[in-house]
């Protein structure tokens, strides 16, 4: 029974894509890789800002004549290869793409992008583009860990989603109520989950899910969400309130 | 500890923390004081403090907007802490004058191989076609042949383009176009070598053909003087970015005692290096092309001479300049 619960748990940590980064401060840290589907929409994003300035210049650089043609030239050119490697090296590891879909390049190690790393999965797009249309690239981040493409071998560089810098919602204050039996770890996470998102939930739902506990717990005139979140506040440590009595 | 206390107790310090990182990014104004809270000093005490906090909290299990909070808090720290780079890219001088030569000349091996792979094909094909004119038609195109004619027909006021065209439209257009074939050519090469091999062949059978139909067509003092300027330049940029690609190349082929995708990172840091040193060779080469060798000087020879004399410094600064290679 044990050793079909770990495999589970192997399996589960098999599944999810979050990586592990080893700090030298002796820590992991949580790295999340981004899949091929939000980076091809930043990349169709920089495609369109970049097509959208050539456009603008193609209008505008003929007043100046064939000069002007150089100049869309090379206009072009950095656009095509160097821009979206500054933008990763100097502006917070994110193209106008991918800071659209929260993504950011950090290295392996999950220290910022610099010029070397940038300038590397920049300039092998070409052999990720080929045979066509990316399939080299895409096929590359399917089979690789942390969906890397050539470049990013290249490079030791992984593209993830930024840290969201929502400010945690607080578990709502009630008042605490110890748990009807002790709770193993896996159990006290729920809790504390459930309570988390207790918020962001309908009260509806939130009673909904809480139904599913409610044939443990005793009976009692509180709805089995209010008794859940009672006991998350239990656990969290929280002291009774002053003016709470029961 | 429950979580509470444990909030309690940490949160001021998680707070100037995040305020420490927060005014770290924002540039201040001359005069303008440091702005309050935790000083250098104090900082990595506290960001070690705040490692340790998150590992308690993973342990303890503590709910996860609170471990969240602190793995990015850590994050963010660490990225400021470890992610000062120290780049070649900021010392473009020392680069070129130390580092770039050196590192052609510890990859000298691949170099030569490049070069062959180049070099071959083009005096190969340009010298049958002496012999087989009917070759060229192989690789040019009958528009090609005729275009070709009248950009280096003897009479033109400038060499090696269309007349309506000026200078600065052709820079424009050798840096897009040269500069993208030595991108190509060095990132073709993490298929196992071959994109490089492909594009060093295919550049060096095309300029091979161009070069040997204008000569077997009787325009041979045009077409020479034109690119005798740049030739060194660019035929040798050519040759680098190979060599670059096939150090990509020989990451995945030959690894060594490492992994391969160790091995392949490590590989690409030199390969950069060849390729950035290319990259500014196709820039000066592009500079010499629009502006200096399209000229039609009665007298071809002091483009010649130009020629020679870039050849010769080229080889000498790949030959000798950075000095020795210290022991790595």
């Amino acid at each position: 029974m044990n050793s079909q619960i770990g495999a589970t748990a192997a399996a589960g940590s098999n599944l999810d894509t979050v990586l592990k980064v080893t700090t030298p401060e002796g820590i992991e840290l949580a790295l999340h890789p981004a899949g091929p589907v939000p980076r091809v929409l930043a990349w169709l994003i920089d495609l369109v800002w970049r097509f959208a300035v050539l456009f603008v210049l193609l209008m505008f650089l003929p007043m100046l004549g064939d000069v002007g043609q150089g100049i869309w030239l090379l206009v072009f050119f950095l656009l095509d290869w160097l821009v979206p490697a500054w933008f990763e090296a100097r502006r917070g590891g994110a193209t106008p793409g991918k800071k659209a879909l929260g993504l950011m390049v950090l290295r392996d190690d999950g220290a910022p992008a610099g010029w070397n790393e940038a300038l590397t999965r920049n300039l092998l797009r070409f052999a990720d583009f080929l045979p066509l249309m990316y399939m080299g690239g895409l096929l590359s981040m399917i089979i690789s860990p942390g969906f890397k493409r050539l470049g990013d071998h290249a490079a030791g560089t992984l593209v993830v989603h930024k840290p969201s810098s929502a400010p945690s919602a607080p578990v709502p204050s009630v008042d605490p109520e110890p748990p009807p039996a002790a709770l193993d770890l896996a159990g006290r996470r729920a809790l504390l989950d459930y309570a988390e998102r207790y918020p962001q939930l309908t009260t509806e739902r939130a009673e909904e899910i809480a139904a599913a506990a409610a044939p443990m717990l005793a009976p009692d005139s509180r709805s089995p969400a209010q008794r859940l979140l009672a006991m998350a506040n239990h656990l969290l440590g929280r002291a009774r309130s002053e003016s709470g009595s029961s | 500890m429950r979580q509470a206390e444990f909030e309690r107790r940490y949160a001021s310090l998680w707070d100037s923390f995040g305020q420490w990182l927060e005014n770290r990014g924002k540039r201040r104004k001359k005069g303008e004081p440091e702005p309050e809270g935790l000083s250098a000093a104090q900082v990595p005490g506290v960001f070690r403090a705040i490692c340790s906090h998150l590992a308690l909290a993973r342990d303890r299990q503590y709910s996860p907007f609170l471990v969240d909070h602190l793995n990015r808090l850590v994050l963010d720290g660490h990225q400021v802490f470890y992610g000062a780079s120290t780049s070649w890219f900021s010392a473009p001088w020392r680069f070129l004058a130390i580092e770039f030569p050196q590192t052609v000349r510890a990859e000298r091996q691949l170099v030569w191989l490049a070069a062959l792979l180049f070099f071959g094909p083009l005096i190969g094909l340009t010298i049958a076609i002496q012999f087989f004119p009917g070759l060229a038609s192989l690789l040019l195109s009958p528009t090609d042949m005729g275009q070709m004619e009248t950009m280096y027909r003897p009479e033109a006021d400038r060499l090696g383009m269309r007349d309506s065209s000026t200078n600065v439209m052709m820079f424009g257009f050798y840096i897009w176009n040269n500069v993208r074939i030595g991108f190509q050519t060095f990132a073709g090469g993490i298929l196992l070598g071959l994109g490089s091999i492909f594009f060093l062949l295919f550049n060096g059978l095309y300029i091979g053909a161009v070069l040997g139909y204008l000569q077997q067509i009787g325009l041979g003092e045009q077409i020479w003087s034109f690119v005798a300027a740049h030739s060194g330049l660019e035929l040798l940029a050519i040759v680098i970015s190979g060599a670059a690609g096939l150090k990509l190349g020989a990451a995945l082929l030959s690894p060594g005692r490492r992994s391969r995708r160790l091995a392949l990172v490590e590989n690409a840091k030199v390969a950069l290096k060849l390729m950035l040193g290319a990259a500014l060779m196709f820039v000066a080469a592009a500079i010499v092309e629009a502006f200096f060798s399209p000229l039609n000087l009665p007298d071809p020879r002091p483009k010649y001479a130009v020629g020679i004399i870039l050849w010769v410094l080229l080889l000498a600064y790949f030959w000798r300049a950075g000095g020795p290679r210290a022991a790595r």
